[in-house]
């Protein structure tokens, strides 16, 4: 059943905010062979107590089923979401995108981040940092296109997720 | 104790155990330890165990959970007194026994210094423990040991560590015993959904060849689960067939009881495996050595599966229908509604009658002729010999382990003590001193195989100092029996390295450590042995001597179907192609 086709589900894992605990679902996924794509984590409770972490994974659907399961019966986790499975849902990412060049590159590195909604949060006379966020795969067309205008470096944070409407998971 | 008076880290250790009805610990000191070591001494409730190599100390808790279905207790040092235990906390993750193993560790103030005997204690066991825990304020322990008692004992159990640094033990806080006991986020689930136990029953009525597959959920769940499944059984006079860690939960000899299954289980239960139209796996979890080739495994069967671990549910086998629960209350509640539904056994007349031709192969039969004692016969007489005194049974691992299960019979849970997830070589003997420890007037044999009883050989010690009579029956044939089986069925008969050279003289070994040793030479010497050894009310260690080659037979080869069974020696032998070699 591991043959199946792969697919990519975003999950929400709500998790206790003490030592150790990204550790343990970092630690789950490399023991048992699954696939991370994308990871972010960061305090998401008033009083420091809760964390979210959004994973991107791949995977056919029973193996999906399983990381949740295992996911789930971890101690400090509260709550597996598949926001994949749960329906409609918002992904963004966010980039930090470094392009050096100058003359015709850097005029259209500038003209091809305004089309992009990208900002320039530095500059140089030789360089731009672009702040960009979207989808994933708006991204991905961004870094793209800068590479063939003078790309030094990307940092991106990966995906973060939540289920649209007015209802808390 | 004055109310409210603040207690050394120490001391609330020991308090919080007390609390807990902990009676026993098993451990070993060492620096990081003093504390808490100072301050057992200076109590009288809690019995410590002071074993010979930290393994040992987590097997030995082991062996007292296991027989008692208490949470067993380990006391032990940082660096190498933690790293040494790792392969007993593994152990106990991978068979579901309820520890807390605490821990020391170097002063808060040289963690991550690399300082002497300093290790990453909850790095190491985060994923081969339940839940770890680092305690870095006196004032948090408290909590915590109650907080891991509950998680180690509820839901599917295991072990838990608390590392606790040695400043942590010296400085002083409030200890009050928690009113209640649980985890904020941590609450299994217990019951079984009722809707999805009805369509259960259902099924199970309307089955024409069932078959219940039990494992040691059923034993985890308590004594009155076997009573249970014992009770469904002969309500819908269904077969039932074991793992090897559920062996107990039936009588060995109850007419619907079939026998283990799997690698190296019974013809008649493999095959009711395969042919059954309905199989309720109650409290096991379709590991490979009970599946065989997964794509041939029970192909026209509907599958229910009732655990308490959602993760154990499709991970390596599709059901039709999950219940997530504690196997004993889920029992209780299909009996209920079998009765109130007024269902009464179907007709499984054919059903049974297939079992009896394969029964009939008998599939664990042996012929003991002359002088050479065949290892089955030995085990054999010693179940005879031994059952009217309900004795508790540990063993190593190998061959002689499979040959135990095979030949020796229980009746009850909590009497068979063995390393099955994890296959743990030096798990018995220590395992035999816990259960001995919990059960002081009870008959508890390791069985075991020359080459594994060297693996923690040193406890001969611990039992001598608690005057523990454990008894030892070591099936002696020179090899790594199981290894040197492999390779003659899948690398040529080729004995790489699993030759036992160099064998110790076990009686003499046994007598330098103040145990009795008998040695049994041949067939002719068995039961006069067996006797010997009844007959010493201290530890006794028997060397017995068995047929050198003797294969463990049935086997289900690794990846080969229920229906492709070796019931023989001689049936197959040589060269396996490279995808069989892979696998385990």
């Amino acid at each position: 059943m591991k043959h199946l086709p792969p697919e990519r589900h975003t999950l929400s894992i709500l998790v206790d905010n003490e030592a150790g605990v990204l550790a343990r679902i970092v630690g789950l996924f490399s023991a048992r062979g699954y696939n991370i794509d994308s990871l972010t984590v960061a305090d998401v409770s008033g009083d420091h107590a809760v964390s979210r972490i959004t994973v991107v994974t791949n995977g056919p659907p029973p193996v999906i089923e399983q990381i949740i399961a295992q996911l789930d019966r971890l101690v400090p986790v509260h709550r597996v979401l598949d926001l994949t499975a749960l329906g409609p849902h918002v992904e963004r990412e966010m980039a930090l995108v470094k392009v050096a060049g100058a003359g015709e590159k850097r005029v259209e590195a500038l003209r091809l981040a305004d089309i992009f909604r990208a900002r320039p949060v530095d500059t140089t006379t030789g360089s731009f940092v672009f702040e960009v966020s979207g989808s994933t795969e708006k991204v991905d067309q961004f870094i793209a296109l800068m590479r063939e205008v003078g790309l030094v470096e990307v940092a991106r944070t990966g995906v973060v997720a939540i289920a649209r409407g007015s209802e808390a998971v | 104790m004055a109310a409210n008076a603040e207690l050394t880290g120490a001391e609330i250790v020991l308090q919080a155990l007390t609390d807990l009805g902990v009676e026993v610990v098993f451990g070993y000191p060492g620096g990081a330890v003093l504390p808490i070591y100072d301050a057992l001494h200076q109590q009288s409730r809690i019995r410590h165990i002071l074993v010979r190599h930290e393994q040992a100390a987590v097997h030995a808790a082991e062996g007292y959970a296991r027989s008692t279905g208490k949470v067993g207790v380990v006391l032990v040092t940082s660096g190498p007194g933690a790293t040494n235990a790792v392969t007993g906390i593994t152990d106990a993750m991978m068979d579901s026994v309820p520890l807390v193993v605490i821990t020391g560790q170097v002063p808060t103030h040289l963690i991550g210094t690399d300082a002497f005997q300093e290790c990453d204690t909850v790095g190491i066991t985060r994923h081969c423990s339940k839940h770890n825990y680092l305690v870095k304020e006196t004032a948090r322990l408290g909590d915590v040991l109650h907080e891991a008692f509950y998680i180690a004992r509820s839901g599917r159990p295991g072990p838990v560590v608390i590392d606790i640094p040695k400043d942590v033990q010296i400085l002083r806080a409030r200890y009050t015993r928690p009113v209640t006991t649980g985890h904020k986020t941590y609450k299994p689930q217990i019951k079984g959904d009722l809707a999805s136990i009805e369509a259960a029953i259902e099924m199970l009525a309307a089955a024409e060849r069932p078959i219940l597959y039990t494992g040691g959920g059923i034993i985890n769940s308590g004594p009155v689960a076997s009573q249970l499944l014992r009770d469904l059984a002969r309500l819908t006079g269904a077969p039932v067939t074991s793992t090897l860690m559920g062996l107990g939960t039936m009588p060995h000899d109850h007419p619907q009881f079939l026998g283990m299954l799997g690698m190296h289980g019974s013809y008649e239960a493999n095959m009711a495996m395969n042919r059954c139209d309905l199989m309720v796996c109650l409290g096991a979890r379709f590991d490979d050595r009970v599946t065989g080739r997964l794509d041939a495994f029970s192909p026209n069967s509907k599958k229910i599966h009732v655990d308490i671990d959602r993760s154990s549910v499709n991970k390596t086998v599709r059901v039709d229908l999950a219940i997530i629960g504690d196997v004993g209350g889920v029992l209780e509640d299909m009996i209920k509604l079998w009765r109130a539904r007024n269902h009464k056994p179907a007709d499984l007349e054919q059903w049974w009658s297939d079992i009896a031709g394969w029964r009939a192969r008998n599939s664990f039969g042996y012929e003991q002729q002359g002088k050479e004692l065949l290892p089955q016969h030995a085990i054999r007489r010693l179940f005879e010999m031994t059952r009217a005194k309900k004795p508790i049974i540990s063993t190593e691992v190998g061959q002689h382990q499979m040959w135990a299960a095979q030949q020796f019979g229980f009746d009850a849970p909590n009497k068979w003590l063995t390393s099955g997830g994890l296959g743990t070589m030096g798990y018995g003997l220590p395992a035999a001193i816990g259960a001995q420890v919990a059960n002081p007037g009870a008959l508890c044999i390791d069985i075991a195989g020359e080459a594994s009883i060297q693996m923690n050989i040193q406890e001969l010690g611990t039992a001598t100092q608690y005057r523990l009579p454990v008894k030892i029956f070591i099936i002696n044939n020179e090899y790594m029996g199981m290894v040197r089986q492999w390779q003659e069925l899948n690398h040529g008969s080729r004995y790489s390295e699993s030759y036992s050279d160099s064998l110790p003289d076990f009686v003499k070994l046994a007598e330098a450590y103040g145990w009795k040793g008998v040695l049994i030479e041949n067939a002719d010497g068995l039961d006069a042995g067996i006797e010997a050894m009844l007959a010493h009310d201290g530890p006794v260690m028997v060397d017995c001597r068995v047929a050198k080659l003797a294969n463990c037979f049935p086997m289900i080869m690794s990846g080969a179907a229920h229906t492709d069974m070796i019931l023989h020696e001689g049936d197959t032998q040589g060269e396996r192609d490279e995808d069989a070699k892979a696998l385990v």
